[in-house]
């Protein structure tokens, strides 16, 4: 497989995955990876995610409704 | 069926079903303005390539250890859940232009009628737009299938509720002979994006080594949550009068304004 052809691909699979919003992919890896930490420490940790994924939905939508605004006709 | 297992049924199903609606609004639009045998192939080159996918990933995945498939798949379902879960929203809220299967019906069947004559025996046209549209429409089902299935290892019960989808979907268009315009896809959609988003949520943590309060019965009070925080959001979200969050929007002046 050429270099064009697997960064299709990749770009293929990423769009599928993640979508328009590299943020909250982000987000949901930090949140996972604190939930890990505090676990691994002995401290109760199931509060994290659910914290998380409350903020990340508000907050990308929030930025999705700033940008639909900036350009209504998009 | 435990509850995890009927939570990983229902959402399956309905994913399976609103992404079958869309890929027979395609194959209706170009097996009844040009070739039905070619756009058969299309479908059946699509499924198969779908099954094959789904036998060669399923038991791949299943190998692997619960907490690091939990990890890795909760978190690959969460991203993808909240992705479905955002779209979902923002149309509720108005935000984003909602399914219409009657509008994408009509605009390939144009397309397909503007691509020129058809050939006496296989019609390419045909065949590649339906394997095109399943194989796309289907990917998403797979993902769901395989995510859902592996976690618990009933790849099996996630691929029967896939194939009932696209049965009862199939049947549904045979008995109506038009696109599914009165499936409420959107709703659907949303309560397929709170689905993935709370058992992402719910695996993630899990895999990450957290302990839910009352085990499997924690997702009783995440799904209702997830559920209540998206109705919450796209109402904060939505336009005009109702919008929480001030937005500049330009006037025809050049000046901004706070609606």
């Amino acid at each position: 497989m050429n270099t064009a052809r697997a960064r299709t691909l990749l770009s293929g699979v990423w769009d599928f995955v993640v979508g328009d919003d590299w943020r909250a992919a982000v987000g949901v890896v930090a949140a996972l990876a604190l939930t890990a930490l505090l676990a691994g420490a002995g401290v109760s940790a199931w509060w994290v995610m659910p914290i998380a994924v409350l903020a990340l939905l508000v907050w990308s939508v929030r930025r999705a409704a700033r940008e639909a605004a900036r350009r209504p006709d998009a | 069926m435990s509850g995890p297992e009927l939570g990983l049924a229902l959402s399956v199903f309905l994913a399976c079903a609103v992404e079958a609606v869309e890929a027979l609004t395609i194959v209706l639009a170009v097996g009844t303005t040009r070739s039905w045998s070619s756009a058969m192939s299309g479908v059946g080159a699509a499924m198969f390539a779908l099954a094959v996918l789904v036998l060669a990933l399923g038991p791949a995945l299943t190998s692997l250890p619960i907490d690091v498939l939990r990890l890795l798949v909760g978190g690959l379902l969460l991203v993808f859940g909240l992705q479905w879960l955002r779209k979902a929203v923002l149309r509720r809220a108005g935000l984003k232009a909602k399914h219409d299967e009657l509008q994408t019906y009509a605009e390939q069947t144009a397309a397909a009628r503007a691509a020129g004559k058809r050939p006496a025996r296989v019609d390419a046209y045909s065949f590649t737009l339906a394997f095109k549209g399943v194989l796309l429409e289907g990917l998403e089902v797979v993902f769901i299938v395989l995510t859902f299935g592996a976690n618990q290892h009933r790849v099996g019960l996630a691929a029967a509720a896939a194939g009932l989808a696209v049965l009862a979907v199939v049947a549904l268009g045979v008995a109506a002979r038009a696109p599914l315009a009165s499936v409420p896809e959107n709703t659907m959609k949303f309560a397929v994006g709170v689905m993935l988003s709370s058992f992402g949520t719910f695996w993630g943590a899990e895999g990450a080594g957290a302990h839910w309060p009352g085990g499997d019965a924690a997702l009783l009070a995440i799904i209702p949550g997830v559920l209540l925080a998206a109705l919450a959001t796209a109402s904060i979200a939505a336009p005009d009068d109702r919008r929480a969050w001030p937005l500049r929007r330009p006037t025809p002046g050049g000046l901004t304004r706070r609606p």
